[in-house]
């Protein structure tokens, strides 16, 4: 049962260590926004959500004697370099205004993964509650 | 949790920014000191920030001031003849601070604290949502 539970909370919880971890790459991306030479990073949600799907956070295995190895994270894989729409002149990529919009964005995209959770959650209560 | 390296990524920045603040503020202080501490005119002073990797876990970039350099500028050249520090063809030698640079430089650090502030404060409001989950 407890394992059920677990598989019933499994696809928001992914969304929800998808989406802390995006909202950090984007506040050092924010923070560095005056560092020269610095490289604005981001990661793409949908395909770090996927692959976070496939490979469950975990390691491939293709024999019973492997290993499973610590749990690997997809979004440093999937970290890439933006790509700047006007370059500066001290080499920083960070376009601030960007980055804020992506930033509020990932907040709220949370928010509805939190709402999206709870009502999961109201609807377990509401299953083990005797009428 | 990465949303707590949210506050440590911004609380770096802010303490980077403060002290281009400080710096921007000595400068702007000193624009007219002819004599600073070594017996020379005042040199402006500049932070050089860097990005510095949070800790091993996290992904996440800080950023901190490197070192804080002297402009390299040449010291500005003023004519006053009666100044006790004049030198023989009457030029008093002041710091090499730029004014309108220093105000630049001040709104853009106060700019970037404040998004910093915003950063925290959304990441508050999403690790408070997180709390209140399920009830």
């Amino acid at each position: 049962m407890i394992e059920r539970l677990d598989k019933y909370f499994a696809a928001p919880l992914r969304a929800l260590n998808l989406r802390s971890a995006r909202s950090e790459v984007l506040s050092a991306n924010i923070a560095n926004a005056d560092t020269p030479h610095y490289k604005a990073r981001d990661f793409d949600f949908a395909k770090a959500l996927s692959g976070a799907r496939e490979t469950g956070f975990g390691m491939h295995k293709t024999s019973e004697r492997h290993l499973s190895g610590k749990t690997a994270s997809p979004v440093v894989a999937a970290l890439q370099y933006r790509v700047p729409v006007q370059d500066s002149i001290d080499g920083n990529t960070v376009e601030t205004d960007m980055e804020l919009a992506q930033f509020s964005n990932n907040a709220i995209g949370m928010q509805a993964d939190l709402a999206f959770m709870s009502a999961k959650i109201r609807g377990m209560f509401a299953a083990i509650q005797s009428s | 949790m990465s949303l707590f390296n949210v506050f440590s990524i911004s609380s770096t920045a802010l303490s980077a920014q403060s002290q281009r603040l400080n710096v921007v503020a000595s400068n702007l202080a000193n624009a007219d000191s002819a004599v600073s501490s070594n017996g020379k005119p005042y040199r402006a002073k500049q932070v050089v920030f860097e990005s510095m990797p949070l800790n091993s876990g996290s992904s996440g970039m800080g950023v901190k001031v490197r070192d804080v350099i002297e402009d390299p500028a040449a010291p500005r050249l003023v004519f006053n003849p009666n100044h006790p520090l004049a030198d023989g063809q009457g030029y008093v030698t002041m710091p090499n601070v730029n004014v309108v640079e220093e105000m630049t430089n001040m709104i853009s650090a106060s700019r970037s604290y404040q998004i910093n502030v915003d950063v925290m404060n959304t990441a508050k409001s999403m690790l408070l949502k997180t709390l209140a989950l399920g009830q």
